[in-house]
C-alpha cells in the first residue's frame, strides 16, 4: 500500500510504485476525468496539478509523486474562473482533451495572472486537441484571466 | 403554418409509464411490443420523454463525438415541443430500428447528415407531443384545443388558464398520437437558429462525462492486445510466461485479432504485452512500402481508368487545345488519431452480450458483435458512450475494435475492456487512402475548354458489406466525390478511376473523398487561373457563374478576407471553395514561411452556406474544428510504410496542429433558407488547397503533394532543380 494525496484526500492504494500516476488515478481511484491520450508525455490529456504545477500524470510514477498534493480535474471547483470561462466560451467539442486543457490553464493562471498570447502558446502547446478548439481555449484563458484580475480571486 | 402529414403515422404510438412519463414512441414492426404502459419508461424506440418532474428527455440515436449533435437535435425537438430549454436533457439511444438513419437505413452517425436527416422526424416528434399536451389541457378545461397555445413548457387557455406540461403528462399520455401535426413556421422559431449552449459542456468541463475508456464494472479486466506487426500477418507461435509474471496480469489469450494480455488495469496489461514473445508469418504484407506503391500508382495514372464522369470529348479537346496544363498530385495515408484511443467494453454471458463503447455505427457493430459472440443480434445490447472524437474511425464496416473485444471477452470468460495505445491506433490501419492523381486542362481562346482527371487509389467501400449497394459500375463514389461533380463550367470533362488493391485497410476519414479531391481540384484550378493570367478569385467567379451557392460563399470569404488588399511583407494569400455533404464552404488562408522554411498559417477566413441553421455557434465551432483537422493533414500528416511496418508511432512522428500553430479563424455563416446541409466535415476540404495556393502566391512554389513540408516547399521554389 502506498499513500497518495489527491484532491485533499489521502488514499492508500495497492499499486506498484512504478505505476504511472495516470493509471493509479484512473484504474485504482476511478478518477476518470484525467485522460489517456498518448502515454508518452506528448499530448497533455493526462495533465494534473502536483503541488499546484501542471504535470503529465502518464510520465510520473506513484513513487515520484510521494507526499505531494495531486489535484485532478475533479478537484478544481466548478466555480473556478477557468471552468466558468470554458463554459461561457463554449470550448468543448468531443471534450476528451478538455480536462487536461482546463488543468493546464489553471496552472498557467496561477503562475501568471495576465498571460500574453505568446505565454499562452508556451504553456498550452503541449495540450493537443484533435477537435481544434484552440481558438476558444485562448479566448477562455484571456476571459478567465481578466475575471480573476478584476475580482482579485485567488484560487488554490 | 403548414400541415404536415406524420410519416410512419401508422407506427406512432404513445403510452404512459407508471411514473407518468409521456413517451412518444415509434413502434417498430417486427420487434416485440415495447410500448405498453408499464414498459414505456424504458421503451427503446422513443425520441422524447416528459417526466412528471418537469424534465424533458430527448433520446438521440446519433453519437456525440464533438460535432454538437446532441444539442442540435434536442433543439429541434424542443422547438416544436415549446418546452423550457433549461429542462431539456439528452440520452443516448439504444440500438433499435427506430433510430435508423432516415436515409441510410442503419443506425449510424456519419456523412455530416444528422441535422438534415433528423430535422423532419424530430420536429414531428416534438410537435406531436405538444399537440397531445394541448389536447390534454383542452379536455381538462373543457375548451377547444384551438383556444389554447403553448409557451415555455406550459399550455395557456382562455380566461387565464395555465397548466405546466408536467401536470399534463399523465393525461396526455392516454391520448392517441395525432396523425397530423402542425409544424411551426420557421419565422416563429425561438430556439432553432439562435446560438445555444451545448448540453454536454458542463459534464465535459467537470471531467464527469463518461467516454468508452472510462467504463468500469466490478470484476472487469483490462486488455491490451499485441496485433500483427504488418497487415495480414498471421500468428505462428507465442510465449507468455514472462507476461504472466507481471503483477496484476491475470491471463493471456490468443484471439483472431492478436494476443490479449488481461490484467487488473491498463498498466500491468501494457507491461505484460511488452514481455510477450511472438513469431508471425508476415505474408505479402511484409513487402509493402509506400514509395513502391506510389511508383505503381503513378504508372497507373498514365493509363485510362474506369469512367466516373464524362461530358463532351475531353481527350480530343485537349489534343486541339492551344495550351495544355498537366500536373500530378498526391496525398498520403492518414490516421484519424482521435484524442480518445479506441476501446471497447464487453460483458458476455451465455445468452446476452452487453457492449459499452463510443460507436458511430451501432447497427453494424451490434450485428458484428453478435456474430463474433455466436448470438443473435437481439441478444446484444450496445450502449453508446461519449466519443472522444470519431472522424470516421469509430464507424468501421469491419467493426474491428468491437469484434476483437468480443473475441477477448469470449476467450476470457469475464467482462473485459480493451484499450488501444496511441501506437496501436496509429499502426492499426483503417487509414484515409493514399491517392495519386493526374490532371490536365486545355485552354483555348483565353478560356478553360477541357478538364481530364485520373484518380488512383484504394476503394473504401470495396470488400465491405456495402460494396453491392455503393459501388456502381466499378466506381466507388467516395473515391471520386468532389472531382466527378466538378462545379466549374467546362465543355469537355473526363474523370476516371483506377481502384487499387492492397492489404492496407482504409476507411472514411473526416470528409472522405473530398479530403483528397478538393486539394487536387482547387490547387489545379489556381494553376489554370495562372495560365489564363487571371486572379484566382476572378477566375473562379467566372467559372462558377451558374453555381450561386458556390459563388455566395466564395464572395463572402473574399469579402471577409478583404481579398486584394495589401498584406504584410512576406505574407501570401490563397483561396479555395468546395461543396460537400450538401453544404458549401470557401476559405481564404494567409500564410508566411518561418526562417526554417516551414509554413505558418496566420489567418483563415471561412464562409459557409449550410442551408437552414440550427445552432450557429456549433457551426462556427465545426468550421474552426474542420480547419484545424485539415491543417494538421496539410502541414504534417502522413502514414508511411516500410517493409510492411507503419513508420509512425505517436504524436511525435504523427504531429498535429498545436495551439501555437493555430491561425486566427473568422467564420461567416451565409444566410440561407435552403434545406439544411452538413457541418461536421465540410470545413476540412478547402483548407489544404487554400494554404497551398497561398504558399504559391507567396513564393511561386506549387507543391502538389501533401503534407506541405519545408523540404517539399524548398524543392518546389522556382529556380530550384529537383
Ligand atoms: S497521456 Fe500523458 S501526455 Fe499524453
Ligand atoms: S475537444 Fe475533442 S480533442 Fe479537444
Amino acid at each position: 500500500m502506498t499513500s497518495l494525496k489527491v484532491n485533499g484526500e489521502t488514499y492508500q492504494v495497492a499499486a506498484t510504485p512504478d505505476m504511472p500516476l495516470l493509471w493509479v488515478l484512473r484504474d485504482h481511484l476511478k478518477l476518470t476525468g484525467t485522460k489517456f491520450g498518448c502515454g508518452e508525455g506528448l499530448c497533455g490529456a493526462c495533465t494534473v496539478l502536483i503541488d499546484g504545477a501542471a504535470e503529465r500524470s502518464c510520465s510520473i510514477t506513484l513513487a515520484e509523486v510521494g507526499e505531494r498534493q495531486v489535484t485532478t480535474i475533479e478537484g478544481i471547483p466548478a466555480n473556478h474562473p477557468v471552468k466558468q470561462a470554458w463554459l461561457a466560451e463554449e470550448v468543448s467539442q468531443c471534450g476528451y482533451c478538455q480536462p487536461g486543457q482546463v488543468v493546464a490553464a489553471v496552472a498557467l493562471l496561477k503562475q501568471n495572472r495576465l498571460p500574453s498570447d505568446e505565454q499562452i502558446n508556451q504553456a498550452m502547446s503541449g495540450n493537443l486537441c484533435r477537435c481544434g478548439t484552440y481558438q476558444r481555449i485562448r479566448k477562455a484563458i484571456h476571459a478567465a484571466s481578466s475575471k480573476m484580475a478584476k475580482g482579485g480571486i485567488i484560487h488554490e | 403554418m403548414s400541415d404536415q402529414q406524420v410519416s410512419r403515422r401508422d407506427f406512432l404510438k404513445s403510452s404512459a409509464t407508471l411514473t407518468g412519463a409521456l413517451v412518444l414512441a415509434c413502434y417498430v414492426p417486427g420487434l416485440a411490443p415495447c410500448c405498453s404502459a408499464a414498459e414505456a419508461g424504458f421503451a427503446p424506440n422513443a425520441f422524447v420523454r416528459l417526466s412528471a418532474d418537469g424534465s424533458v428527455t430527448v433520446i438521440v440515436g446519433k453519437s456525440e463525438m464533438g460535432q454538437g449533435t446532441f444539442t442540435a437535435l434536442a433543439m429541434l425537438v424542443a422547438e416544436e415541443l415549446d418546452c423550457d430549454w433549461d429542462r431539456v436533457r439528452v440520452e443516448a439511444a439504444p440500438v433499435a430500428p427506430a433510430y435508423n438513419h432516415t436515409t441510410f437505413g442503419l443506425q449510424v452517425t456519419g456523412g455530416s447528415s444528422s441535422v438534415w436527416s433528423e430535422w423532419q422526424r424530430l420536429s414531428e416528434a416534438g410537435a406531436a407531443a405538444r399537440q397531445m399536451l394541448v389536447l390534454a389541457a383542452a379536455q381538462a378545461w373543457q375548451v377547444q384545443p384551438e383556444q389554447c397555445r403553448t409557451e415555455r413548457g406550459s399550455v395557456l387557455g382562455p380566461a387565464g388558464r395555465r397548466s405546466s406540461y408536467q401536470d399534463l403528462v399523465e393525461r396526455a399520455a392516454r391520448l392517441p398520437v395525432p396523425t397530423k401535426v402542425r409544424l411551426k413556421d420557421p419565422r416563429d422559431y425561438r430556439l432553432v437558429g439562435r446560438p445555444t449552449h451545448r448540453l454536454d459542456s458542463p459534464a465535459k468541463v467537470a471531467g464527469s462525462a463518461v467516454f468508452g475508456i472510462d467504463v468500469h464494472t466490478p470484476g472487469m479486466l483490462v486488455a491490451v492486445l499485441m496485433r500483427p506487426p504488418v497487415f495480414g500477418a498471421t500468428l505462428k507461435d507465442f510465449q507468455d510466461s514472462k507476461a504472466l509474471q507481471v503483477p496484476g496480469v491475470r491471463r493471456v489469450v490468443a484471439v483472431p485479432a492478436g494476443i490479449a494480455v488481461l490484467a487488473d488495469g491498463f498498466w500491468p496489461a501494457k507491461l505484460g504485452r511488452e514481455r510477450l514473445q511472438a513469431t508471425w508469418d508476415l505474408g505479402p504484407g511484409g513487402a509493402l512500402s509506400t514509395p513502391r506503391m506510389r511508383e505503381e500508382y503513378a504508372g497507373r495514372a498514365a493509363t485510362p481508368g474506369t469512367v466516373a464522369a464524362k461530358r463532351g470529348t475531353a481527350g480530343a479537346a485537349l489534343a486541339r487545345a492551344e495550351k495544355v496544363l498537366r500536373a500530378e498530385y498526391e496525398v498520403p495515408y492518414l490516421a484519424h488519431a482521435p484524442m480518445e484511443p479506441l476501446n471497447c467494453f464487453v460483458d458476455l454471458k451465455a445468452d446476452h452480450c452487453h457492449i459499452r463503447t463510443g460507436s458511430q455505427f451501432q447497427t453494424v457493430d451490434r450485428d458484428a458483435a453478435a456474430k463474433a459472440a455466436g448470438l443473435r443480434p437481439e441478444q446484444v445490447t450496445l450502449e453508446t458512450t461519449f466519443l472522444g472524437g470519431g472522424f470516421g474511425r469509430r464507424a468501421n464496416p469491419a467493426s474491428d475494435f468491437v469484434v476483437e473485444a468480443v473475441q477477448v471477452a469470449k476467450a476470457a470468460g469475464q467482462p473485459v475492456k480493451v484499450i488501444w495505445t496511441r501506437e496501436d491506433d496509429l499502426k492499426g490501419g483503417y487509414y484515409r487512402p493514399m491517392w495519386y492523381d493526374r490532371i490536365s486542362a486545355g485552354i483555348s481562346g483565353g478560356r478553360l475548354t477541357s478538364w481530364q482527371h485520373t484518380i488512383v487509389g484504394q476503394s473504401i467501400i470495396a470488400g465491405t458489406s456495402f460494396e453491392a449497394a455503393l459501388v456502381k459500375d466499378g466506381i466507388d463514389d467516395t473515391s471520386v466525390e468532389g472531382a466527378a461533380d466538378l462545379p466549374y463550367a467546362v465543355d469537355h470533362l473526363l474523370v476516371d478511376l483506377h481502384t487499387m488493391k492492397n492489404p492496407v485497410p482504409t476507411l472514411w476519414w473526416r470528409s472522405v473523398g473530398h479530403s483528397h479531391t478538393a486539394f487536387v481540384v482547387e490547387s489545379f484550378l489556381d494553376e489554370v487561373a495562372a495560365a489564363l493570367g487571371k486572379d484566382p478569385l476572378i477566375c473562379r467567379r467566372e467559372l462558377l457563374k451558374n453555381k450561386p451557392r458556390h459563388l455566395g460563399v466564395l464572395n463572402a470569404a473574399a469579402r471577409l478576407a478583404d481579398w486584394g488588399s495589401p498584406l504584410p511583407a512576406g505574407h501570401g494569400r490563397g483561396i479555395a471553395v468546395h461543396a460537400s455533404f450538401k453544404s458549401y464552404v470557401a476559405q481564404v488562408a494567409e500564410v508566411s514561411l518561418d526562417p526554417a522554411g516551414a509554413l505558418r498559417v496566420h489567418r483563415v477566413f471561412c464562409a459557409v452556406d449550410c442551408g437552414s441553421v440550427v445552432n450557429p455557434d456549433t457551426i462556427r465551432a465545426q468550421m474552426e474544428s474542420g480547419i484545424v483537422f485539415g491543417l494538421s493533414a496539410a502541414l504534417y500528416g502522413a502514414i508511411t510504410l516500410k517493409d510492411g511496418r507503419v513508420e509512425q508511432t505517436n504524436f511525435d512522428s504523427y504531429p498535429v496542429v498545436r495551439l501555437d500553430a493555430m491561425p486566427k479563424v473568422e467564420v461567416e455563416i451565409v444566410k440561407s433558407t435552403e434545406k439544411p446541409g452538413g457541418i461536421g466535415e465540410t470545413a476540412v476540404p478547402p483548407i489544404a488547397p487554400a494554404v497551398a495556393n497561398a504558399l504559391c502566391a507567396l513564393t511561386g512554389a506549387r507543391v502538389r503533394a501533401l503534407p506541405l513540408t519545408p523540404e517539399r516547399i524548398a524543392a518546389a521554389r522556382p529556380g530550384r532543380t529537383t
